[in-house]
């Protein structure tokens, strides 16, 4: 049976939601800023004649002024809860489905016999928009690479009315030919420039490629692109999320830091966020990464430093955490620089029951696990943070500032839109 | 082994049903209850109030403009924006970007949206070139009889 699958994502989605509550932005362009209001990573389409992606605040900051964007810090809560809504929509349109990112999924659409597909993803389209207030584009087609190709088609022909079918092959081989092949999910920037001296220029050229040419010049991964390309799937919707390989909790700071006790205290309390992802997951890890550095933006001498900390066995205790992350955050310090961001990262994680004890230092897991409980459950019933570690401190003056963070409309009972 | 996955603080939090208990007894091997026979499914609030939760937003009311219509400043407002705008209905509508608690009649085609307040200006004729959003149906709404909620 041929298969087929459906991307749909959201039109601008962070600048979607918050014009879902807020009525006046309806003619007001809208941008998102990363973290610590650091650069813009949504624009909604009237904004991005003026802002560019991943532009830092303090560069388009007159721009925004003078265009009267609106400008918002992210409001992870806002988002997270209307993805839910978009996914929950989606598994009544199909029973199986693909998170692939907090605004894009893909679709099985196989199996659904002699059903208009188009007229389907149209009424998903609308569905959409009618339910949860979001704008979408839905891209259909044989594989997921060329559904992905396909949802860009809808994005950027307004007269699809945001849905764009490719299933035809005739049709498929006008798109692809119109296609650079740079903007072909899964080939990066270094392919693309591989590929353009070899003149291969278009999606189309890309998919006309040998397949052991296609091997041996981009490996098996860039000869499945070209598989997918021409019709064949490849991929398979991932529905189950894979066991996370990695975990990682980094910050900009909101001010610049300069004394090694800020340092440690920054650091201390990821550590005590990095215990709660691994503790949720029922994972542990032998080994963190602790790293920080200037900015670039800065002038002034720059660095840029990370130690790796080995822990006697696998834990996911915050205290266990915390001591290696200060212990290497202490170890690279010097002083003179004006650092603005830190992280803690970690790689290999293993499950907490499977891995293997230490034979000396070994901890005493059941008391630490006694202990995370209790800590969990009380910050679970008292709100996030209330009982952490003194060492991840009191007033975090390095702490992410959120300044221009619309109201959390979906998940705070204080903070819900108001009617008059 | 401890499980940590139990006491998440998302778990805990995420719990939106808070059914009445179900079995009464616990399992005994005496003389089981005579009640147990009887028992229904308990009643969920949230499936009294959401029917498409997807689409279902609460919204708070600010203002006195619908007191005759029974809702009242500070009130909550469950509105399901899968519902087709009925004669009759109240609704969250935008009218001209601001937004707004109206009732929705509906004669010959004609639209009309109006406060319920003997205090305020009669109905709200819409004039021509006014650009109206119906934002969600408001399916109920929750007020609170005691103080501090």
């Amino acid at each position: 049976m041929s298969r087929i699958f459906a991307l749909i994502d959201a039109n601008s989605f962070y600048g979607s939601c918050e014009r879902l509550f807020d009525p006046s932005l309806a003619k007001r362009p809208v941008i998102v800023l990363s973290n610590n209001d650091g650069c813009a990573v949504s624009r909604t389409s009237d904004a991005k004649p003026f802002v560019a992606m991943g532009q830092p605040y303090f560069q388009i900051k007159d721009v925004c002024r003078r265009e009267n964007i609106a400008v918002f810090s992210s409001n992870y809560s806002l988002y997270g809860d209307v993805s839910a809504r978009l996914n929950q929509v989606y598994r009544q349109f199909s029973p199986e489905i693909e998170v692939y990112s907090i605004d894009e999924s893909f679709l099985d659409f196989s199996g659904f016999g002699d059903r208009n597909l188009e007229a389907y993803a149209r009424e998903l389209h609308e569905t959409i928009f009618r339910w949860v207030g979001i704008p979408t584009c839905v891209g259909i087609a044989p594989t997921k690479t060329l559904a992905k190709l396909a949802n860009r088609v809808a994005k950027s022909s307004p007269d699809l009315g945001g849905v764009c079918d490719l299933r035809d092959q005739g049709k498929r081989e006008e798109v692809l030919k119109r296609v650079p092949v740079e903007d072909v999910w899964g080939i990066g920037r270094a392919s693309a420039a591989k590929l353009q001296r070899l003149g291969v220029i278009t999606a189309a050229d890309l998919a006309a490629l040998p397949s052991p040419f296609a091997r041996k010049l981009l490996s098996v991964v860039g000869e499945r692109i070209v598989h997918e390309l021409q019709g064949q799937p490849c991929l398979l919707l991932e529905q189950v999320a894979p066991q996370r390989k990695g975990c990682a909790v980094t910050r900009s700071f909101s001010a610049r830091v300069t004394e090694l006790d800020q340092m440690l205290e920054a650091v201390s309390a990821y550590a005590v966020q990095l215990g709660e992802k691994l503790r949720h997951h029922s994972l542990a890890t032998e080994a963190l990464t602790v790293f920080y550095h200037t900015s670039p933006f800065d002038t002034g001498p720059q660095r840029s430093v990370q130690k790796c900390v080995t822990l006697p066995e696998a834990s996911a205790d915050t205290l266990t955490l915390l001591r290696a992350a200060r212990d290497g955050a202490r170890a690279i310090w010097k002083e003179g620089y004006r650092y603005a961001k830190a992280g803690l990262v970690t790689m290999d994680l293993v499950r907490l029951e499977d891995a293997p004890r230490a034979l000396f230092d070994a901890y005493d897991r059941e008391a630490s696990a006694r202990l995370m409980m209790a800590l969990d459950a009380v910050n679970a019933k008292f709100g996030r943070g209330t009982l952490h570690p003194a060492a991840a401190g009191i007033k975090r003056p390095w702490s992410t500032q959120f300044n221009m963070r619309s109201p959390r409309y979906t998940t705070c009972l204080d903070e819900l839109p108001l009617v008059f | 082994m401890f499980s940590f996955r139990s006491f998440h603080p998302l778990r805990v939090r995420r719990g939106a049903r808070r059914p009445l208990p179900y079995f009464l007894e616990g399992l005994c091997a005496g003389f089981p209850s005579p009640a147990d026979d009887y028992l229904d499914e308990s009643i969920d609030l949230n499936d009294l109030l959401i029917r498409n939760q997807p689409a279902t937003f609460l919204w708070r009311v600010d203002g006195h403009s619908m007191r005759e219509a029974g809702i009242f400043h500070g009130d909550l407002l469950v509105v399901d924006r899968s519902l087709a705008p009925a004669d009759g209905d109240i609704v969250v509508v935008i009218v001209n970007g601001e937004r707004s608690l109206k009732r929705l009649q509906i004669r010959k085609g004609q639209l009309t949206l109006s406060f319920e307040n003997k205090d305020y200006p009669e109905g709200l004729a819409l004039h021509e070139g006014d650009e109206i959003e119906i934002w969600g149906v408001v399916r109920c709404s929750i007020h609170w009889h005691r103080a501090g909620g």
